[in-house]
C-alpha cells in the first residue's frame, strides 16, 4: 500500500502531461503531414536505388520501405533535445522549486519525458499507420506501403521492443536535462543530440547500410535500440533468441543511462545555480 | 535613407544581436552543419551499396546535394522574418506596429533576422560540392560558373517565396502553419537527388507546381555539360532558373493581397 503510494505523484505527473500533449491535434496533424512527404521521397529514393540492382543490398526493398514508414511513424520517440519545460525553468530560474518538492528529481522528470513522446507519438502513429498500413494498401499501393509484421511472434516482440523504446528514449532525454542544468543552457546539448541521435540510430538509413564491419559495433551502441532493433524485430531480421537479445540489450542500455542520468543529476543539484528571478 | 541601406542596417544590427552571444551561436552553428552533415553519410552508404542511382554516381549527386543546401541555407537565413510571421507577429499583434512605419512591411521582415547559424548548412553545402568536384571529372560548360551564381539567386528567390507564401497563409489561420515545412524543409530534401530518379508523377510536382527542379536540376545539367535523361531540351537549363523570381513575383502579389484583408488580432 504504501509502495503503491509512493508512485502516484509520478503516475500524476505522467498522466497530466500525456493528457497536455495529447491536445495539441493541429501539431499532430501538422507533424503527419511533413513526416507523411518526407517517408513518400525516401521510399521513391530506396526504389531508384533498387531499381538499379540490388546484388549488395542488406535487406529487400519491402523491408527498407516498411522500415522507412515505421521510422516515420514513431519518429517522435526520438529524444532530440531537452524537455522544452524544463529548458524554460532553467532559464527562468523555476527550476529551483523543483528542489523544493517531496519527490526525487529524476524519477519525476522521467515520468515526464515518458509521457511527453508517448502522447506526441500516438496520433502520428495512428494516422501514419492507417495511411501507410491500411489506405495504401486499400487503393492498391501496398508494394509502396507498411507491410504487416513478419509474423504473430514477431508482432509481440515488436511490441516489447517499443516498451524499451520508450525507456531508453525518456533516459536519453534525461542526460540531455542533466547537461541543460549542468550548463544551464540548452544550445550545447541540442546541438550534438539531434544529429547522432540520427545517424546513430539508424533514422539516417537503417544501419544494416553501413559497412558490414561496423556492424557488431553499430548494433551494440545505445542508440539502435531506438529504431534499427524494433524495427528489424518488426520484419524478421532480428528474430527468436536474437530479437529477445535484441530488447535485452535496450533495457540493459535503459538501465544504465537511467543510473548514470540519476547519479549525476543528483551532482548537479546539489551544486545548482539558478538565473533569473 | 533607400531601401538597401535599411536593410544593410537591419542586417548589421541583426549580426551584432547574434554575435553577443558567441558560445551560443558558435553551437547553433555547429548544430546545422552536424544535422546536415549526417544525411550525406547516409546517402554515403547507400551508394556504397548500389554504386549508382538512375545513372548518377556519388560525386555527380554530391554536387546536386551541394548546390539546394547552398541555395536552401541562404534563403532560410534572409527569409526568418516571414518563417515567424504567425506566430511572432499576427498572433501577438506586433504586425500592427510594422505597419504604422512608412517603410514597406515585406522590407522590415526581410530585415528581422539574418540567421547566422544558417552558416552551418552552408558550410556542409560548400563542403559536399567541393567533394562532387574532387570526386568528379565532368566536362563543365564554359557558363558554369554564371550558371550555377544564376540558379542559385533564383533559388533563393524561389525557397523565400515559399516562406512568403507561409506568411500570407498566416492573415488567415493566425498560426504559423507547420505544414508549409514540407515545402521548405521536404523540398530541399527532394531536390538534395537528381530529379529524375524520382517516378514521374513527384518530379512533375517539383518542375510544375513548385519549380524547385528550375532551380537545381536543370541548371546544375547545363553547367555539366549533360543531356536531360528525361528529354528536356538542352537550351532550358540556363534560363530555367528565372521560374524561381518568377515564384517570388507570384507570392508577393499574394503576399500584398493577404495584407489587404489583415484585421489586427487585437492583442
Amino acid at each position: 500500500m504504501s509502495q503503491a503510494l509512493a508512485l502516484c505523484p509520478y503516475l500524476a505527473v505522467f498522466a497530466g502531461r500525456l493528457q497536455l500533449t495529447l491536445q495539441y491535434r493541429a501539431a499532430a496533424l501538422a507533424g503527419f503531414a511533413t513526416q507523411l512527404w518526407f517517408g513518400v521521397i525516401r521510399v521513391l529514393i530506396f526504389a531508384a536505388f533498387y531499381a538499379g540492382g540490388a546484388a549488395h543490398a542488406p535487406m529487400s526493398l519491402t523491408n527498407a520501405i516498411t522500415y522507412t514508414w515505421l521510422g516515420q511513424a514513431f519518429l517522435a520517440f526520438l529524444p532530440w533535445s531537452a524537455d522544452p519545460e524544463i529548458t524554460e525553468m532553467v532559464r527562468n530560474g523555476a527550476v529551483a522549486y523543483e528542489r523544493l518538492r517531496p519527490v526525487d528529481t529524476y524519477a519525476w522528470w522521467y515520468a515526464r519525458a515518458l509521457a511527453w513522446s508517448v502522447a506526441r507519438v500516438l496520433p502520428r502513429a495512428a494516422l501514419m499507420v492507417a495511411f501507410a498500413g491500411v489506405a495504401m494498401p486499400l487503393v492498391g499501393l501496398g508494394r509502396w506501403g507498411l507491410a504487416p509484421p513478419s509474423s504473430f511472434a514477431a508482432a509481440g516482440l515488436f511490441a516489447a521492443s517499443l516498451v524499451g523504446v520508450v525507456a531508453l528514449s525518456a533516459a536519453i532525454t534525461q542526460l540531455i536535462n542533466v547537461i541543460l542544468v549542468a550548463t544551464m543552457s540548452d544550445r550545447g546539448a541540442n546541438a550534438l543530440a539531434g544529429s547522432v541521435v540520427n545517424l546513430f540510430s539508424g533514422m539516417v538509413v537503417p544501419l544494416a547500410f553501413f559497412p558490414d564491419a561496423l556492424r557488431p559495433w553499430l548494433r551494440a551502441q545505445p542508440f539502435a535500440g531506438l529504431v534499427d532493433i524494433p524495427f528489424s524485430i518488426y520484419f524478421g531480421a532480428l528474430a527468436g533468441w536474437s530479437a529477445i537479445g535484441g530488447i535485452a540489450l535496450q533495457f540493459a542500455w535503459a538501465m544504465g543511462l537511467i543510473v548514470l542520468g540519476r547519479w549525476w543529476l543528483g551532482a548537479v543539484m546539489r551544486r545548482l545555480q539558478v538565473q533569473g528571478g | 535613407m533607400n531601401g538597401f541601406a535599411l536593410y544593410g542596417r537591419y542586417v548589421l544590427a541583426s549580426i551584432r544581436m547574434q554575435l553577443a552571444y558567441p558560445a551560443s551561436f558558435a553551437m547553433l552553428s555547429l548544430g546545422s552543419f552536424l544535422v546536415t552533415i549526417v544525411e550525406f553519410v547516409g546517402v554515403w552508404a547507400l551508394f556504397r551499396r548500389f554504386g549508382q542511382v538512375g545513372g548518377w554516381r556519388l560525386g555527380e549527386v554530391a554536387l546536386f546535394y551541394g548546390l539546394v543546401s547552398v541555395i536552401f541555407a541562404f534563403a532560410d537565413a534572409v527569409s526568418r522574418g516571414f518563417d515567424v510571421f504567425g506566430s511572432t507577429f499576427v498572433k501577438t499583434g506586433a504586425f500592427d506596429r510594422l505597419l504604422l512605419r512608412p517603410r514597406s512591411p515585406a522590407l522590415q521582415l526581410l530585415g528581422y533576422e539574418l540567421r547566422m547559424t544558417r552558416i552551418g548548412r552552408l558550410t556542409q553545402g560548400v563542403l559536399v560540392f567541393w567533394l562532387g568536384l574532387a570526386m568528379t571529372h565532368l566536362h563543365w560548360s564554359p557558363w558554369a560558373a554564371p550558371i550555377l551564381l544564376f540558379a542559385v539567386m533564383g533559388g533563393v528567390a524561389l525557397f523565400s517565396g515559399l516562406f512568403v507564401m507561409q506568411a500570407t497563409l498566416s492573415f488567415w489561420t493566425v498560426e504559423s502553419l507547420e505544414v508549409a515545412n514540407v515545402l521548405t524543409y521536404g523540398g530541399e530534401a527532394a531536390a538534395e537527388f537528381p530529379l529524375n530518379v524520382y517516378a514521374s508523377w513527384f518530379r512533375d510536382i517539383l518542375v510544375f507546381a513548385v519549380p524547385i527542379g528550375c532551380v537545381t536540376y536543370l541548371p546544375m545539367l547545363a553547367a555539366i555539360g549533360r543531356a536531360d535523361p528525361l528529354g528536356s531540351p538542352a537550351w532550358i537549363g540556363p534560363l530555367a532558373p528565372a521560374a524561381g523570381f518568377l515564384f517570388l513575383g507570384l507570392a508577393l502579389f499574394t503576399w500584398r493581397f493577404g495584407i489587404r484583408r489583415y484585421a489586427s488580432s487585437g492583442a
